[in-house]
């Protein structure tokens, strides 16, 4: 009996070589695409997959919801079509840390049928996440990652396969300390990080820029995103007399950290600032009405292009409410570099088939040149950075805690 | 006289003491550099032991679920974090709704007890269902099992409250009576701080005189030495198990609303960090002993606060907050190395363990 059946699996493995062999000399041979990566081949009707990996969970959901649905919208403005074939998309949970983002880029490059991904919204999720992504050929364009790291010179070969649409820290961060040093005048700043990639970089560059600017950086701290009693170490940032605290982490830490600052004695009066991460409805509701009077920096709206006007009313029609986060513009972008760099490089085989090339993909994303977009006009470097960075101060007062909306006239522009 | 020394201590031992001996000597080293470096004012050390001692007192509650459960059980209850996260969860929708109507302000005493009823009520309920529905059942199978059975259940109430209530936080109202400090002199304290431990100071003499001086403590305890025997004495063993749980849960429900006025978020996932950090205090304290527990709470809170200033601030290590749970967890390594049975535990003979 059990010959027999090892008998009938070696029988059955030698035909399945030879079935995979016959069918593969049934490939019609007229037409011919190659890539150095590999080739997505789609059938006549059948649906060009586009995968999201996105926060869209847990406490830091709002971030990865506002950019979920600006890819949602840029999907009905194409009508749901892309060459004659429908989109379709698929999220994927990140969790906003590192092993969140490593999970779902593992799932995604699994995947054969994902032509290109979008995402992620957290670069602690992009750093182990886009390698493995790349590996399988699938290019990913984030429009929230904004540490530096992700897209330096010495980043390494591993993230070719990255682009972003938002803007990198080394811009925000200046900003930040910019408008501390000219606008509040402020002569010594301390900083707090999560030890999450966004967070850590933004603070570094921040205090570097302060302090070229001529200030001094009384501390350079770090809580870790579970942490809940923040108190003892903002004593022991008090102990250096700080006038601004500059944390640019996420929501639950940061709320944290806004309602127990004022408790803490020498606190008082210090002004506060977070950034992108935290300037969201979400983090009102955590930080309450310690939030008042503290400033953000931000992507500019006003800045934005004709189009985001548009772009409103479809979002408030679609979902009913205001944007949850200042990175549905990038997402929409995002989506909409994608399908532009799609529609360059797919080619139709007679049989209707769509042929994409993975390495084609990925040159035609990198090669986007002057692309309007609701967030300004979109030029990739040679490291995909594609944004065209404008970045304001907003200041948060007791009415927008109160109806939980995002200020939307900036405080401060530098330009 | 040295012979009967070298066969009680072996080489293992010998190692682990000196490594207890060089992280002592670490932590003392910094913290005679932080004092001297003199950042801190007495004042803040005051603030510290104070945050430490909110804190702590949190734990010890906690604590209290984890070391009832162990004594009579002989389980680690790893739902338990999740005991503690449903109290406050539900009773959040309590504490929304008395501020969205103004109540919470007019009558903010009477607002406190109904949401602390609520969730006393709903932890002890639902830690008596799950000593009911998940580890009865299995009160005869080999001890790992209920173990196993622990983690599904702490995982199935966490997802149930996060398809129940959705997976975003939900902020705690504020409540105008426990805000603003009061001032001694130059020393300052938080009211709520104060509130806390005082609270929490009053749950745990409550707790402790339960299990001390009433008859249902007695016949707890009497489970806790010896099942059979308990049994034969006429206690009903199982009864007593399930009031364990009980009483367990109003301690996990009430920490519960004390961390929520505390911090004022609650989320499907917040039990987990304090329930870890409760159940390290529990060894700590020497599992299966209730004042160890409440030492155990105290003594982490404290050093969680006080620790990365004092121990690592002097050792010129940039951004010791960060290491606040290493710091932590090392004092646990610490503790058992010199006293592997924790700070209060007893010796545990055979019948025991």
């Amino acid at each position: 009996m059990k010959r027999i059946s090892i008998l009938l699996l070696i029988l059955g493995i030698l035909g399945s070589f030879i079935l995979a062999d016959a069918q593969q000399q049934a490939k019609p041979t007229a037409f011919k695409y190659e890539d150095p990566i590999g080739v997505v081949k789609i059938k006549k009707g059948d649906p060009i997959h586009i995968a999201c990996w996105f926060v869209i969970a847990g406490p830091d959901a709002s971030l990865g919801i506002d950019t979920k649905r600006g890819v949602e919208i840029a999907v009905d403005d194409k009508g749901g079509k892309l060459l004659g074939h429908p989109i379709k998309l698929s999220f994927q949970d990140s969790g906003c840390n590192a092993e969140g983002g490593q999970a779902a880029a593992t799932k995604l490059a699994a995947d054969p049928t994902i032509v290109a991904a979008i995402g992620s919204n957290c670069s602690s999720e992009a750093k182990p996440g886009v390698p493995i992504l790349w590996k399988a050929g699938i290019p990913t364009v984030s429009p929230s990652n904004t540490a530096p790291y992700l897209t330096d010179p010495n980043r390494g070969p591993e993230y070719d396969g990255y682009l972003r649409t938002c803007h990198n820290d080394k811009v925000q961060g200046a900003v930040a300390a910019q408008f501390a040093w000219t606008q509040l005048k402020v002569k010594k700043a301390a900083t707090i990080h999560d030890g999450s990639v966004y967070a850590e970089q933004l603070a570094k560059v921040f205090a570097e820029t302060f302090k070229k600017l001529g200030g001094t950086i009384t501390a350079q701290e770090a809580v870790a995103p579970t942490d809940t009693d923040m108190r003892p170490v903002l004593t022991k940032i008090a102990t250096g007399k700080p006038e601004f605290i500059y944390y640019p982490i996420f929501i639950a830490a940061g709320g944290h950290i806004t309602r127990q600052a004022k408790e803490i004695k020498g606190l008082e009066k210090v002004a506060l600032m977070g950034a992108d991460g935290i300037f969201s409805p979400d983090f009102y509701k955590a930080a309450g009405e310690a939030a008042i009077g503290m400033y953000h920096s931000s992507p500019d709206f006003s800045a934005f292009a004709e189009g985001y006007k548009s772009f409103l009313e479809k979002h408030q029609k679609k979902y009913g409410e205001k944007p949850l986060a200042p990175f549905h513009a990038h997402a929409y972008d995002a989506a909409m570099m994608v399908f532009a760099a799609i529609e360059k490089v797919a080619k139709r085989a007679p049989d209707g088939t769509l042929y994409i090339g993975r390495k084609a993909l990925r040159d035609a994303l990198y090669a986007t040149k002057n692309f309007k977009g609701l967030t300004g006009t979109l030029s990739c470097d040679k490291y995909g950075d594609c944004a065209d960075p404008k970045i304001a101060v907003y200041k948060t007062t007791a009415e927008n805690v109160k109806n939980l909306v995002m200020p939307d006239k900036p405080f401060w522009k530098p330009y | 006289m040295l012979h009967k020394i070298r066969e009680r201590v072996t080489p293992t031992d010998l190692i682990m003491w000196l490594i207890g001996t060089c992280l002592l000597f670490l932590m003392i080293w910094g913290s005679i550099a932080t004092i001297k470096g003199g950042t801190y004012s007495i004042h803040h050390w005051f603030d510290f032991v104070i945050f430490g001692l909110a804190q702590g007192s949190i734990y010890a509650l906690i604590a209290m679920g984890y070391t009832m459960v162990y004594g009579v059980l002989r389980m680690i209850n790893f739902a338990h974090s999740e005991v503690f996260m449903s109290g406050p969860y539900t009773a959040y929708y309590f504490a929304a709704a008395f501020y969205s109507s103004g109540l919470l302000d007019r009558q903010p005493i009477l607002c406190l007890m109904i949401i602390f009823l609520v969730a006393m009520s709903t932890s002890s309920g639902i830690a008596f269902l799950l000593e009911r529905v998940a580890y009865r059942p299995l009160r005869t199978a080999p001890r790992l099992i209920p173990l196993i059975t622990a983690i599904g259940a702490s995982f199935f109430l966490q997802y149930v409250f996060r398809g129940l209530f959705g997976s975003g936080f939900q902020a705690y109202p504020v409540v105008k009576i426990l805000e603003g400090e009061w001032r001694f002199g130059e020393f300052r304290l938080l009211k709520f701080q104060v509130i806390v431990i005082l609270a929490a100071a009053l749950l745990l003499a409550a707790l402790y005189s339960f299990i001390q001086r009433t008859k249902v403590g007695k016949a707890i305890r009497a489970v806790s030495e010896d099942k059979e025997t308990a049994y034969l004495m006429g206690i009903d063993v199982d009864r007593m198990i399930s009031t364990t749980f009980v009483i367990g849960g109003l301690a996990a429900g009430a920490a519960g609303v004390l961390y929520a006025l505390m911090f004022k978020q609650v989320h499907f996932f917040m039990g987990f960090i304090p329930g870890i950090k409760a159940f390290t205090a529990a060894v700590l304290g020497g599992i299966g002993n209730i004042p160890g527990a409440m030492l155990g709470g105290i003594f982490l809170g404290l050093i969680e606060s006080i620790g990365p200033s004092l121990f690592l601030d002097g050792l010129g290590i940039i951004a010791p907050y960060q290491l606040k749970d290493a710091i932590a967890f090392t004092m646990l390594v610490l503790v058992l190395i010199f006293r592997p049975t924790g700070i209060l535990g007893e010796r545990l003979a055979v019948k025991k363990a």
